[in-house]
Order: structure tokens, then C-alpha cells, then sequence
């Protein structure tokens, strides 16, 4: 190839790939560094026009900001521990059904296609204290009346943002451990049967190890998803202590534009954090993987 | 092997909790829309009525404005994240560049970022736009989550497609129009229906960047949802869920047997 034939080529590819950079970088990456500038004191409504770390001290201070962390930890922690478990195991158990079994991997699909909102909005009515779970608890002769019910909406645990997740979280961790299973050489398991391992440890020892590295990134996924939500802890979470983006978004419409900077910081502050756990277990995965690095997204 | 009666006690278990996770909520909106005095402890109403139904279809409710709003928005970002991510997926997936990392990495950056500062950042830049408040402002920020998603699945259908078939027809005698109409676009079709189908749920089901850029001024579904919810009218809340639903559950289930094949 000649030297103008590269260079044309060069082109080529830049153009096939701008229109797709304008949308991500010139939007969403402008905004980024608005945001940063507007957190920093020196641009937007509410900065004062000079370099600040004020904004930033403000939220990291704020017992607001350290309770809500805690709750967006744990509630993240234990929605992904708690779906990935389950997916994992209805995938595992469904692989031996015989007869209905495309059947339950179409069903599978259909939480796929509701959206959070959706899901949350039925969660709504199904754990009220008077909702549908609590009266099958009452058919049961597990509670008596509403009062007895101990409250899993607006609860101090976030308990019913977990059932929430938990719910459209195990179907999509089903699908990705389904897709690997099928995947997998049969052969293995067979070698481990006829070497006399138990099905506990052809599980723990033989397929776990050879489905990991994508569950776990399926997982990660759910995590990250999940500490950053919105939209399912602002109808099933309570006022205080909500989870961050809940916070970061009532600072920010907040009628007083001088909260703006630190509404900002805070959302700042939990992007990066966001970062840094997926960051965290990039290098943790190479470091164990050596070059077989799973790819999170 | 464990005993039988294990084995199909664990079958059951497993068809049980997939059929609930699948159907429960569906059926319990569905139940919930059309219930009346469903008082404590009944497990199903009394009696039933089309009295939520009703409120959502008066013109004063506004449901059908939105619904169109919503599906007009989602119909041009469904396209024009097809559009725009058609190129770059196939130089991502067929051409060896430099800068071609940190294009994965620009691409993973709506995803990686919390839906919330997004729509702060995005906010400031859009009143630089002067597109705040416009419906028009509202669509095309909904391509800041639906590109990636759009450029990512098309460019797994590139890594899949054999470019030598182009050049066979160009040998023939086709001229490049012709290659991409009749040799192109049909290998990809199938990757192109679940690119833009993807696009359009995720334009559906936006709230956060609608609120922001729309500033409550751009009624889409999703602000509608939330307002009933919070409104705490169940039966309207669950019939308008279910409204919303519906869309999504038709795209996905056209696209399914090409996702399968995916």
C-alpha cells in the first residue's frame, strides 16, 4: 500500500468512528469536565468563580454522605451476593430438566424486558405492610394483622430495594450462567464422575472454576448497576439515610442554587468510587488470571 | 447420582422460582389494575373493575400524549444509534487502528458512569445547547447510554461477518450500492433488529436523563410511572406499569430467536 492509500485509510476510519466519539466525548465527556469544573468552585450555577476543594470537604464531612455510603455498600453488596447465588443455582438446576426446558429458558428472558421502574413499582405493592406477601404470610399464621408485619418497604435496611434487585437480578445472572454452561466441554464433568467425585465437588472443583471468571463479571456488572441506581431506592427507599444517587439528586434540584457545587462533588464522589471497585478488580482478576483478563462490559 | 426424589424436589423448585420471577409480577399488576376492594387478608379482591383503566385512558390523565412521546423519542434514538453506531462498530471490529483502546474505553464511559452524574454534566451542556426542556434536547441525550450499547452489539455482529463476501460481489460485477444492499445489510439484519431494539428500551425506560434535560417540561412514561407510584394510587400505578411494560415485552420478544442465534 502506498503512503496516500494509508493515509486515506486513516481517514476512513476516523470518519466511520466520529459520529459515535461526538455523542460519547463531545456530550458526555464535556459534561464530565463541566461537572468537575462546576464541583471545583469554578464554573455554573452556585460556584463562586475560584478554585475550591471546600465542595468536596463539605460532602466527605457530611454524615449524610457517610451513612448513605454505608447503605449503598451494603445494599449493593447484598443484592449482588444474594442474585448471583441464586442465579447460578437455578441455572445449575435447570440444566437437568429434561422435558419444558426451552420453555424455562424463554420464560427466563421476560425480566430481561421489565424495566427497574417497573419491578419496583410492583415491589411496591407487594411488601406493604398490607401487600401480597404479608397477607400470604397471614394465610400461613405467620403474622396477624399488618401491624405485625416488620416493614420491608422504607425500611432502615433497604430491604425491599434488595427483594427488588434480587428479583430482576437472578433471571439476568440465570441467563449469563446458562450461557456459559452450555458452553462448557461436558467431557470434564464426565472425567470427574468416572475419577469418583461427588457431585458437590464436580461442582466446586470443575464447572465453578471453568464459569467464574464470567459470573464473576456478570456480577460485577450487578454491583456497579446497582450502587449507582436511582430509580428503585426512590420508590422503595426511605428519606434518610437514602442511597447516594437519591441524595446527590434531591441536593442538586434543591431550590437553592448554592448547593449545587457540592450536589455535584458528591455525584463526583461516587462515580469515582464506582471506578475504583471495578478498577479494583480488573487488576485483582489479572493479578489471579494471569493474561486471561475477562473483559467486565 | 442423588435419589430421583431429590433430583425432580430441585426440578420443581427450579420451574417454580423461574415461572415466578417471570409471570408473578406481570400477573400481580394485572390483578392489582383491575381489583376492587381488595381489603385485608384476601389474597384476590372481592370484585373487580375497569375503574383504573378507565383513569388512565380519560383525556385528562395525558397517558396517550406520553405514550406517544415516549414512543416517537425511543424511535429516533432507535435509529439513530443504529446509525451511528453501525461505522464505528465495524471499524472497531474489522479495522486494526491506533486509538482503537481508548475508543473501547470512550465507549464503556456512559456505562461505567453513574446515570446521575451523567445527567448532571449533561445538564450543563445542554443549557449551553439551548436544548433544555425540549423534547428534541430529551431524544438526543438519550443517545449518550444508547450509542455505546448500540456500537458494542453491532460490533459483535462485524467480528462475525466475512467481508470477503463484499469483495466476491464487487468481482462480480455489483456495484458498491448493490454489495451493500444485497450483500451487507442482510448478513447484518439480524444484528441490526437487536442493536436497535436495545436502543429503543433503553430511550423507553430513561428517567433520570429525561428529568434533567427535560426539566419536567418533556412528560415521558417513565416520569409518569413515578408521579402515579408516588401518587399511591396502586391500581392505576399497576395498570399505567402495565402500559409501560408492554412495548418492551413485544420488542424483545421479536428479537429473541435473533438473540438466541447471537
Amino acid at each position: 500500500m502506498s503512503g496516500d492509500d494509508a493515509e486515506r485509510a486513516r481517514w476512513r476510519v476516523r470518519l466511520m468512528v466520529a459520529p459515535a466519539l461526538i455523542v460519547i466525548v463531545g456530550l458526555l465527556g464535556t459534561g464530565l469536565v463541566a461537572a468537575l469544573a462546576q464541583s471545583l468552585g469554578l464554573y455554573g450555577a452556585g460556584a463562586g468563580g475560584t478554585l475550591t476543594a471546600e465542595h468536596y470537604a463539605r460532602v466527605l464531612a457530611d454524615p449524610e454522605f457517610r451513612a448513605s455510603l454505608a447503605l449503598t455498600l451494603w445494599v449493593a453488596t447484598a443484592s449482588t451476593a444474594i442474585s448471583t447465588a441464586l442465579g447460578v443455582g437455578l441455572a445449575l438446576a435447570l440444566r437437568r430438566i429434561v422435558t419444558g426446558r426451552r420453555v424455562m429458558y424463554a420464560l427466563l428472558q421476560v425480566p430481561l424486558g421489565v424495566p427497574h421502574l417497573a419491578i419496583a413499582a410492583v415491589f411496591l405493592t407487594l411488601l406493604a405492610p398490607s401487600g401480597w406477601l404479608a397477607r400470604v404470610a397471614h394465610v400461613a399464621g405467620l403474622v396477624a394483622g399488618p401491624a405485625d408485619v416488620p416493614a420491608l418497604v422504607y425500611d432502615r435496611w433497604g430491604l425491599g430495594i434488595i427483594l427488588a434487585y434480587i428479583a430482576k437480578e437472578v433471571p439476568f445472572l440465570a441467563v449469563v450462567a446458562t450461557a456459559l454452561l452450555v458452553r462448557l466441554d461436558a467431557g470434564h464433568d464426565a472425567v470427574a464422575r468416572t475419577l469418583g467425585a461427588s457431585p458437590w465437588q464436580r461442582l466446586r472443583l470443575v464447572t465453578w472454576p471453568l464459569i467464574a471468571p464470567g459470573v464473576v463479571s456478570a456480577a460485577l456488572m450487578v454491583f456497579a448497576f446497582v450502587f449507582a441506581a436511582f430509580e428503585t431506592p426512590f420508590l422503595l427507599g426511605r428519606p434518610y439515610p437514602a442511597m447516594l444517587a437519591v441524595v446527590a439528586q434531591q441536593r442538586y434540584l434543591s431550590l437553592d442554587l448554592a448547593d449545587r457545587p457540592a450536589a455535584v462533588a458528591f455525584a463526583l464522589i461516587m462515580t469515582a468510587l464506582s471506578g475504583l471497585i471495578v478498577w479494583a478488580y480488573q487488576r485483582g482478576s489479572a493479578a489471579c488470571a494471569g493474561d486471561e483478563r475477562p473483559m467486565v462490559f | 447420582m442423588p435419589p430421583v426424589e431429590r433430583q425432580s424436589l430441585r426440578a420443581v423448585l427450579a420451574v417454580a422460582a423461574t415461572a415466578a420471577l417471570a409471570l408473578g409480577p406481570l400477573a400481580l399488576m394485572g390483578v392489582t389494575s383491575a381489583g376492587r376492594q381488595w381489603f385485608w387478608p384476601d389474597l384476590l379482591p372481592q370484585a373487580w373493575s375497569p375503574r383504573a383503566w378507565a383513569a388512565l385512558a380519560a383525556p385528562g390523565a395525558g397517558i396517550g400524549g406520553a405514550f406517544v412521546r415516549s414512543a416517537v423519542v425511543a424511535s429516533l434514538v432507535s435509529v439513530a444509534a443504529v446509525v451511528i453506531g453501525f461505522p464505528a462498530a465495524r471499524a472497531l471490529a474489522l479495522h486494526r487502528f491506533r486509538g482503537r483502546g481508548p475508543l473501547m474505553l470512550a465507549l464503556l464511559l456512559p456505562v461505567l458512569t453513574p446515570p446521575i452524574a451523567a445527567a448532571m454534566g449533561l445538564h450543563t451542556v445542554f443549557l449551553w445547547l439551548g436544548l433544555t426542556d425540549t423534547w428534541m434536547g430529551v431524544a438526543i441525550v438519550h443517545l449518550v447510554p444508547a450509542v455505546p450499547y448500540a456500537t458494542l452489539m453491532l460490533a459483535g455482529s462485524f467480528a462475525r461477518f466475512d467481508t470477503d463476501l463484499e469483495w466476491q460481489a464487487r468481482t462480480l460485477g455489483a456495484s458498491p450500492r448493490t454489495v451493500w444492499l444485497r450483500v451487507t445489510l442482510p448478513a447484518l439484519a439480524p444484528g441490526i433488529a437487536v442493536a436497535a431494539a436495545f436502543a429503543f428500551v433503553i430511550s423507553w425506560s430513561q428517567y433520570l436523563l429525561t428529568l434533567f434535560i427535560g426539566g419536567g417540561q418533556v412528560q415521558t412514561l417513565p416520569l409518569l410511572v413515578v408521579g402515579f407510584v408516588r401518587g399511591g394510587d396502586d391500581a392505576v400505578a399497576a395498570a399505567l406499569s402495565l402500559v409501560f411494560i408492554a412495548p418492551t415485552l413485544v420488542i424483545f420478544g421479536s428479537v429473541a430467536r435473533f438473540l438466541r442465534s447471537y
